[in-house]
């Protein structure tokens, strides 16, 4: 185990209170909490160097430009690709409909079809439903095993020459589940199809290198790992992303505009259209190089050492039932359960008195949620800054909830 | 803000054994609420006999807050003209703070004491993010009575 607890000190906001207690943070799976070196490279730059990029025939500007592209530096080798591999865009959701927009509008066809899994967030799905609607491209489902693993023999045998992309949660962020992306890349290449990689949970928690994965397109988000909101990461391999039509246009991502038709700017600009988030990217950037000074392998080892105690505390709680892989080398830090009748919601309300902030309900992955059978879940989820004390707080605030409710 | 006065007996009673809970054959209204949000979900079917609620079902999955508010709207609205369940409705709304109210309340401490039961909603009205809850089943029987004229 690595102990990180000495790092809690550079959250600001772990000093808070939350209805009379100290705060108790295990919602890092929808938004993580930010230290100071990043709230500092997002006020310092404001405060110093804010202009916009690209552009300016001044100093400043070429300053800003040059922190900008910095900060995409930085995180292009965070995840071992090339910086034209990677452009930046408004988070997961906006990367995820770049590329339903710009290639699968384009090259899917009636007859054709996306391959998703059971276990995918709704950024994942609903932009495949909405150009499958222009398409006539069929979506179809890889279904997940009794003990919440991805069936990778189920989804191979979906796997027939008329899927054109397979797209998968690297990480579920209700089930925690890790799938075995390189394992998938390769039987979707096999099929002559395109893998795509919703990587929102897999890059905040473990080293992702898009090489490693044969990955051909990847998202994440800035927010869930220490950056800040509006700012997300489309990487894509060099020649895919130059031969992809961009799904916005505008100002920045143009070589020539003429009256009835433009050419596109090099990659990765021609995917940047109007002025882009830059200080949440230079924020991005100083989270990657926080990340990079912790080291991606103590993060892991951090949440599995974490992960390992909760599930032992919480597997203790009578009526308690976890959804998700029990054996952690397997899943990440996001626990999802149900105690006894008590409606997640309830739990929440309940723990948040006592100042522990947790996620209730179906955590926009309603179609995971359906196959459950379990319409809401509580889930807790865990980030470098959570220590052993955060789990017990959280078990002695599910046996409130238990007493509350009348649970024998 | 006590959690003992958000979850009262009688609210954990009618969400563990919720009244009404059975579908009308061929009812004469009906609407589905849901929050999409969290979830929640809530089904109010009713019959009526010229002006009058003549039989009701509430049915739903959702927290206890949903589910409570629902049932006890059931039992509040059974056998109540339209004129009588505005005016309940109306009561709720304010003791729940969703509508301001002008005139009467009669004790500051206890807007809702004239609604019988459902004054043990009213512990609700100081955790703001589950209001939203308790509306819901409210929301929906105006779309139900709506939909049977």
């Amino acid at each position: 185990m690595t102990d990180l607890a000495h790092i809690r000190s550079d959250f600001p906001i772990l000093q808070e209170e939350m209805n009379g207690h100290p705060l108790i943070y295990l919602d890092s799976a929808a938004t993580s909490q930010k230290p100071t070196a990043v709230i500092d490279a997002i006020s310092g730059f404001y405060q110093k160097t804010n202009a916009n990029v690209h552009r300016g025939a001044y100093t400043l500007s070429d300053t800003a430009t040059d922190l900008y592209e910095e900060a995409r530096a930085r995180v292009a080798g965070f995840i071992n690709a090339d910086r034209r591999e990677v452009a930046f865009n408004r988070g997961t959701t906006s990367a995820l409909n770049q590329v339903a927009y710009g290639w699968g509008l384009n090259n899917l066809e009636p007859g054709d079809k996306v391959l998703l899994s059971l276990m995918e967030h709704h950024a994942n799905i609903v932009p495949w439903q909405l150009v499958s609607r222009h398409t006539g491209a069929e979506l179809i489902y890889a279904p997940y095993t009794d003990s919440y693993a991805l069936d990778v023999d189920a989804l191979e045998s979906l796997l027939d020459e008329n899927v054109k992309v397979v797209s998968i949660t690297a990480m579920s962020n209700v089930l925690g589940t890790i799938n075995p992306i390189r394992h998938i890349a390769d039987a979707a290449h096999r099929a002559g199809a395109l893998m795509v990689v919703d990587a929102a949970q897999a890059v905040p928690h473990m080293t992702v290198d898009v090489k490693q994965m044969d990955a051909d397109f990847l998202a994440f988000s800035g927010h869930k790992m220490l950056g800040p909101t509006g700012i997300g990461v489309l990487y894509g391999k060099l020649d895919l992303l130059e031969a992809m039509e961009p799904a916005e246009g505008g100002g920045e991502m143009i070589s020539d505009v003429q009256l009835d038709s433009s050419t596109w700017a090099e990659v990765p600009h021609k995917f940047e259209a109007g002025t882009p988030p830059i200080a949440e990217a230079i924020g991005l950037g100083a989270a990657v190089e926080y990340l990079e000074k912790l080291g991606m392998e103590a993060v892991r080892s951090h949440e599995i050492d974490l992960t390992a105690y909760a599930l032992d505390r919480l597997g203790a709680i009578q009526d308690l039932t976890i959804y998700g892989p029990t054996d952690v080398e397997t899943r990440g830090g996001a626990v999802a359960f149900t105690l006894a009748d008590i409606h997640p919601h309830d739990i929440a309300t309940i723990l948040d008195q006592q100042g522990i902030a947790i996620r209730a309900g179906h955590h926009c992955a309603r179609p995971l949620a359906r196959s459950l059978k379990a319409p809401a879940t509580a889930r807790a989820s865990f980030y470098v800054y959570n220590i052993r004390s955060d789990v017990d707080a959280l078990v002695d605030g599910l046996e409130k909830a238990r007493e509350i409710f009348g649970v024998a | 803000m006590s959690l003992n006065e958000l979850y009262r007996e009688v609210i954990l009673d009618h969400y563990r054994a919720p009244r009404h809970h059975n579908h009308l054959d061929s009812p004469d209204g009906s609407a589905q609420g849901n929050n999409p949000l969290c979830g929640d979900e809530v089904t109010i079917e009713l019959n009526l006999n010229g002006d009058r609620v003549s039989d009701v079902a509430a049915i739903g999955v959702g927290c206890s807050i949903s589910q409570a508010s629902a049932s006890m709207m059931s039992e509040a609205v059974f056998g109540k003209t339209r004129e009588e369940i505005d005016e309940l409705v109306r009561k709720f709304k304010v003791m729940m703070a969703i509508e301001e109210s002008a005139e009467e309340v009669v004790d500051p401490d206890r807007p809702g004491s004239a609604l019988g039961d459902l004054e043990a909603l009213q512990g609700v009205r100081k955790f703001p993010v589950r209001i939203k809850c308790a509306d819901l089943p409210w929301i929906t029987l105006e779309q139900a009575l709506e939909s049977a004229e």
